[in-house]
């Protein structure tokens, strides 16, 4: 399966986060890499949202709905950096 | 939590069908009303959300592919096993309702103040935030230079043909070219992309939108052609799609 990248999960990133989340800055936990979570890889159609570094394709993130909730693992995360409201 | 909007979340909306535009045999603009719509930025997209009998949901996102201004639309691209697009594509008619929500995204976004020159890529439906960014553009009377880059399998399948014809577009058709065609006529490579997009030193801004391997290839591409890479603003869509 090819991955998406962060647009495609921007709306369920607003609903969680509650603001516009794809010019959010991520701080890969392994690789340090740096970018906005637009830009990442994204796999869907598994059982959870996996969200992956562009770098260094390690998990960054895992979004998991279950039952009209959504679960959310930033494990792979070192820095999540709101954008500011424009 | 069904319907009600979360403290700052997205609220679900009513989408009413107000025109269905073929555009391509496999391939529909649908035109919305959704009440309580407060306006959209060129290149935000919605995510549809359709609920069947038995309880059973799904959702996907589509590229807005009208201009800041205008209602909602979203152009929509059959694919044979997709759990969306068939009842975009084929059943929906005029006066039919589905949830949506939205718009969505700061990421892929074009304003008059973000400048250019734009350099525009699209793999077949991808082409549709190009459209909402292309009409906008032309809508603010914007001076800034926009040339669209489209791929797309056959003339046949070229979306929005007719409106394109008045912007600077060129065209590939990556699987059958008509008798006498003088465009483009493979995959986006390096080469070809040396030869359309505007030189690096002009400081271009880049959306490109397709097929995860379109994406793949123009990115790297305009990365090696010496764009900076924060000015090449990217939307995969996977797998499907043709261009």
């Amino acid at each position: 399966m090819e991955p998406v990248d962060g647009n495609a999960i921007g709306g369920m990133l607003y609903d969680v986060f509650g603001c516009e989340m794809t010019m959010a800055q991520a701080e890969c936990g392994r690789c340090g890499a740096r970018g906005p979570l637009a830009e990442c890889e994204v796999y869907l159609g598994g059982p959870g949202i996996v969200v992956r570094c562009r770098g260094c394709h390690d998990i960054m993130m895992l979004l998991v709905e279950v039952r009209e909730m959504i679960c959310v693992d930033l494990g792979g995360l070192s820095e999540l950096e709101r954008p500011a409201r424009r | 939590m069904a319907g009600a909007a979360v403290l700052g979340g997205l609220t679900w909306r009513v989408a009413t069908v107000t025109a269905v535009v073929d555009e391509t045999p496999r391939v529909r603009t649908l035109e919305l009303e959704v009440a309580g719509w407060q306006g959209h930025l060129a290149g935000q997209h919605v995510d549809v959300r359709l609920t069947a009998e038995d309880g059973y949901r799904a959702e996907r996102a589509y590229s807005l592919a009208s201009a800041p201004g205008e209602p909602p639309a979203i152009t929509v691209e059959r694919l044979e096993d997709g759990e969306v697009s068939p009842y975009l594509t084929e059943t929906v008619r005029r006066g039919d309702a589905f949830e949506l929500r939205g718009p969505i995204g700061g990421y892929f976004v074009w304003r008059p103040v973000d400048g250019g020159p734009l350099f525009l890529a699209a793999g077949g439906s991808g082409v549709a935030p190009m459209r909402s960014i292309l009409r906008h553009r032309r809508n603010t009377m914007s001076d800034v230079r926009a040339r669209l880059f489209y791929s797309s399998r056959t003339l046949e399948d070229v979306i929005y043909r007719t409106e394109l014809d008045g912007e600077e577009v060129v065209h590939s058709l990556t699987r059958a070219q008509p008798p006498g065609w003088t465009g483009y006529a493979r995959r986006v490579d390096v080469d070809l992309l040396r030869e359309v997009a505007w030189p690096a030193e002009d400081g271009p801004l880049a959306f490109v939108c397709g097929p995860t391997s379109f994406v793949e290839s123009v990115a790297a591409g305009l990365v090696e052609l010496g764009y900076a890479s924060g000015r090449i603003k990217t939307e995969r869509f996977g797998g499907t799609g043709g261009s």
